[in-house]
């Protein structure tokens, strides 16, 4: 590592609003506002100035109650959402000088079907349920410009192996599998182009314990062997606690908090964030 | 001898937005440590000695005060004011910690976690797999342990673990949190024996006893901290 690293992946200033906003909001006047939601005109401002870079090999944990932007956050750096403004740089992609916000649709799913790999926190989301499991992979390494039926049969099996899906079950369609399965197909599917950047929205939540330790030996071994950096969002302190090196928090939108993990949690500086850990312990 | 460390006016409050309180932890501290000293931290419960090592580590951000520490890869650096990312490349190749806590991945085997260490610096696996047994055996872990969960080893195993897990990245400076609070007489001496190994090669360590008899047999100066502010120095080699 060199004094003078380059992330891999780098937020500037992001900004996600529901609806238009009016002349109170928009100067965000105090009092007229509840949380990050305008009474007058109903404007959402899910994010709010988000900021952040994120390292090689590094797991970024986001925190923060329901409603703080984590998801609207995750949606957008997928380009699942549209930002309103901010500016979005992938080392990856053109060197990481071109905002990635504002290039056009073909750019944008280019970098997310070749550099990023993405696991919805409802698998509904990131899987097609009718699809086989391999299916679902295919579809991946077809949209990364993969052809050949064969080699992505043998990398879809690869991975389901690698995710503990029995190979015997790998022709089934997910909506019969468990939640905790259904999980690590979406896994899987993310894994299938090499991503350098894999992003983990609430993959644990909803599981039950023995089911949720070994997704999250999953990810851990991920890490560790590929190299892979991840923003990882979840609720669940213990998760970050166990896997991430750098934590931000989040409420009503904004960053409010950012530190080492081991900072957040044993020196927490924002009243949101003392709360937090307080509930934790 | 050059200075390893050189703490300025540390102070360190919390703020418990809850309780509308600021508690003053540490004073105005000051300390001076030379490369390849052991410098022994006492005092009684809730004067503040930890929050010293978790200020140095990092985990504890600090208000005032410098802390200036002669990295071999950053050269002099303020570790009070350094970035997330220089302070993770120092705590994975030059500062580590040991605590009386054993804080590992659950569902990680001992040879793992000492392996994973090892890796993390940037060892090829099989170097790293060489070495893991070669530590394992000068910390005494028996062979039969090897592969079972530290969570289910003795307290005494536990300790030896996380030292040698520490002491795999070949820390410059080691900060060390109560290390032999609840260990039995012979598991002392492992670690007594340990840490005059590390002195003699040269590591530089800071750590907080309460074992007074324990530690004037190893540490090179005393500083003893009563309510945030140090009392005293003592000489002791």
């Amino acid at each position: 590592m060199s004094v003078l690293e380059v992330p891999v992946l780098s937020v500037k200033q992001m900004n996600k609003q529901f609806g238009n906003g009016c002349s109170t909001c928009k100067n965000m006047k105090l009092g007229k506002m509840t949380k990050n939601y305008c009474h007058k005109c109903g404007t959402v401002y899910a994010c709010r100035d988000v900021t952040f870079d994120l390292y090689q090999g590094e797991v970024l944990g986001i925190v923060g109650e329901s409603g703080s932007g984590k998801s609207t956050l995750m949606k957008s750096l997928y380009f699942d959402e549209e930002v309103t403004d901010g500016e979005m740089y992938v080392a990856g992609f053109e060197d990481g000088k071109k905002n990635l916000f504002i290039e056009s649709a073909q750019k944008k799913r280019y970098v997310r079907n070749h550099l990023m790999g993405k696991v919805y926190q409802n698998p509904i989301l990131g899987l097609k349920m009718n699809f086989s499991s391999i299916g679902n992979i295919a579809e991946k390494l077809i949209s990364a410009g993969n052809r050949h039926v064969g080699s992505m049969e043998t990398r879809g099996a690869e991975l389901l192996e690698e995710v503990n899906i029995p190979i015997h079950r790998m022709k089934e369609e997910p909506k019969n599998f468990s939640g905790g399965m259904q999980q690590r197909v979406q896994i899987a599917k993310a894994l299938s182009n090499n991503p350098p950047i894999l992003l983990l929205d609430e993959v644990t939540t909803g599981l039950d314990l023995s089911v949720q330790a070994s997704v999250l030996d999953l990810i851990k071994g991920l890490q560790r062997d590929l190299n892979i950096s991840i923003v990882l969002v979840s609720h669940d302190l213990g998760v970050i606690r166990m896997l991430a090196d750098r934590t931000l928090v989040m409420l009503e939108g904004k960053v409010i908090e950012r530190g080492l993990t081991d900072q957040i949690l044993e020196d927490p500086q924002h009243p949101y964030t003392q709360q937090l850990v307080h509930s934790l312990l | 001898m050059e200075n390893i460390l050189d703490i300025k006016d540390l102070s360190k409050s919390f703020i418990l937005h809850n309780q509308c309180k600021d508690i003053q932890a540490v004073n105005n501290i000051t300390i001076r440590v030379k490369k390849g000293e052991f410098i022994g931290i006492t005092g009684k419960s809730g004067s503040g000695k930890s929050t010293i090592l978790k200020s140095i580590y990092g985990t504890y951000r600090v208000q005032e005060g410098d802390i200036w520490y002669e990295s071999s890869h950053y050269g002099p650096i303020n570790l009070a004011k350094a970035t997330e990312r220089e302070m993770i490349y120092l705590r994975k190749h030059e500062i580590g910690y040991v605590s009386q806590f054993l804080n590992v991945m659950p569902r990680t085997t001992a040879r793992q976690l000492v392996t994973e260490a090892i890796l993390e610096m940037g060892q090829s696996r099989e170097i790293a797999n060489m070495e893991t047994e070669k530590i394992l055996d000068h910390f005494e872990i028996g062979k039969e342990l090897r592969d079972s969960y530290p969570a289910t080893f003795s307290g005494g195993e536990k300790l030896r673990l996380n030292i040698a897990r520490a002491m795999v990245k070949r820390p410059r400076l080691l900060l060390l949190d109560e290390p032999t609070a609840s260990l039995d007489h012979d598991s002392k001496l492992k670690v007594k024996t340990l840490l005059e190994q590390l002195m003699k090669e040269g590591t530089t360590m800071l750590g907080i006893f309460h074992d007074l008899e324990f530690m004037n047999r190893l540490v090179n100066k005393e500083y003893s901290i009563q309510n945030g502010c140090f009392n005293q120095a003592i000489q002791k080699i």
